[in-house]
């Protein structure tokens, strides 16, 4: 099956044809959003970190400004810097060039302040924005496309009926010879000897056990549980009771498939079927580090609802809690409630949710991307120097 | 392609679904999920191995609480999707809201919190 997409030069494949304006550190952030302002096509990359970042999280901040420039939905790319910070633009623009993509940098120590800089910064996205509109649409193979999937705000309907419709739609991808990522490790606590039994070696299961046992000890490590925070009080609420449960709900969004193998936050798949990726179960850390790893469309299942949404990659919010979904029409993109009601069938939501998935990847606006949602954060792990 | 969890859940018709209604979803669970708001003291079917049986709750459930199949001693595996998700507090009447109050998670290999 084919989906309407922008072909890029290193080949891959795009579900949308933004510019992107990336600061490479806080203080750059203010130009990156005054050279998008305005600029319709053109979207800036709300980052605060970049600098006072060393080891594996100046890693991983350099991996996700990458990823989120590599990505196939990105057309062009602007760099800002300010000149003195640790992550330079050079350093984020030569990882990015390999992809064939216009790339250009901009220093505010170099070119002389904020004025001058979003002057120029302005003329170079216009130019990059005329040429992106030049690329058309054309039929690309679903199983291109790397699908993100996510549940945020979770009750009782996400484990019964959301995600298990969303694992068939994960099926379905895989079927295509597509790939998922299932992520959100706090999330798999109680449900990861499941997932190991379904990795593709021992070696593959036993990285999944040591990703939950990583998250289990760098709480006990910072004197809290994972429990603590996990169900959340709206969780609690919506009828879930421990984590064990949120999790065990959870991991239906990821089918039936082998789990291929486990990547670090950020990274993109190196092998297509279910991939497992370590991120946090904050929901804009993880959206953001599936992104960064190349995923061009995501699926986020919520029963309290969640406006959640990504600056360069669709999401698509699905809900079988039918209060939430008329509560919150602005966010909610599908209704799969009418499982819950015995009026369809997890498979028949399920292929519903697959077929929005090759609209909204061939260009049909999601909740999210109307109401300009463009969360984005970086998991990190060490204090700022 | 059945529900992954249950393969009576898209069934059309059955006793088990509906507004005031609860859903078990693998055999081995010892609670059950109401689907819309239960009253005390109501009647409610479930399916339970191919078999409706009624329970009667005890409290009023809010739509997506889960209330106990069966008694469920103190210390007891609380069971939902045939897994473990905690252990319970407290003994469980059969028909008892099972919840925060007296379930708590397992971590592996520590004490219950």
């Amino acid at each position: 099956m084919n989906f309407e997409g922008y072909r890029r030069p290193d080949g891959k494949a795009g579900t949308r044809n933004h510019v992107l304006v990336i600061p490479s550190v806080g203080c750059s952030q203010g130009c990156a959003q005054a050279v998008a302002q305005g600029m319709k096509g053109v979207i800036y990359l709300p980052n605060i970190f970049g600098c006072g970042q060393i080891g594996q999280d100046r890693d991983v901040v350099k991996r996700t400004l990458v990823g989120f420039g590599t990505n196939p939905n990105v057309a062009a790319v602007l760099i800002i810097g300010n000149g003195c910070e640790q992550l330079t633009t050079e350093e984020i623009a030569k990882e990015i060039a390999p992809t064939g993509k216009r790339v250009e940098s901009l220093v505010i120590q170099d070119v002389g302040g904020t004025k001058k800089t979003v002057a120029l910064g302005k003329r170079m996205v216009r130019e990059m924005v005329h040429d992106a509109a030049k690329l058309g649409r054309e039929p690309i193979s679903v199983g291109e496309l790397i699908l993100g999937t996510e549940c945020g705000g979770s009750d009782y309907s996400s484990g019964l009926a959301s995600n298990p419709a969303v694992g068939v739609a994960s099926d379905m991808l895989v079927g295509e010879g597509g790939t998922v990522i299932l992520s959100e490790t706090a999330e798999i606590v109680g449900a990861e000897q499941l997932l190991a039994k379904r990795a593709r070696t021992p070696r593959v299961g036993k990285q999944i056990l040591k990703a939950v046992e990583w998250w289990e000890k760098a709480a006990i490590a910072g004197g809290q549980n994972l429990r603590d925070g996990n169900p959340a009080p709206g969780n609690i609420a919506g009828g879930i009771t421990t984590l064990e449960e949120k999790s065990l709900g959870c991991i239906y969004k990821a089918g039936t498939s082998t789990i291929e193998e486990v990547i670090t936050y950020g990274s993109c798949p190196t092998r297509k079927g279910l991939v497992y990726m370590d991120t946090p179960a904050h929901d804009i850390e993880q959206l953001t580090g599936m992104v960064a790893g190349g995923s061009q469309i995501v699926v986020f299942t919520t029963g309290r609802g969640s406006p959640a949404g990504s600056p360069i990659a669709p999401v698509i919010k699905i809900t079988a809690n039918r209060g939430t979904f008329l509560h919150m029409r602005d966010n909610m993109d599908m209704d799969v409630s009418k499982i819950l009601e015995g009026k369809a069938s997890v498979s028949q939501a399920g292929k519903r949710i697959f077929e929005e998935i090759v609209k909204v990847a061939s260009g049909r606006l999601t909740k999210a991307e109307k109401c300009l949602q463009r969360d984005f954060a970086i998991f990190k792990v060490n204090p700022d120097i | 392609m059945t529900h992954p969890l249950n393969p009576c859940i898209h069934q059309k018709g059955g006793a088990m679904r509906g507004k005031g209604s609860a859903i078990v979803i693998d055999e081995k669970d010892n609670v059950a999920t109401a689907l819309g708001p239960l009253k005390a003291g109501a009647e409610v079917s479930v399916e339970i191995r191919g078999k409706v049986e009624k329970r009667k709750v005890l409290s009023d459930i809010p739509m997506g609480h889960k209330f106990a199949l069966k008694d469920i001693e103190k210390g007891a595996a609380v069971i939902k999707y045939g897994q473990p998700i905690g252990r319970s507090t407290v003994k469980i009447a059969r028909g008892a809201h099972v919840h925060v109050h007296n379930v708590v998670s397992q971590p592996r290999g520590g004490e219950a919190r």
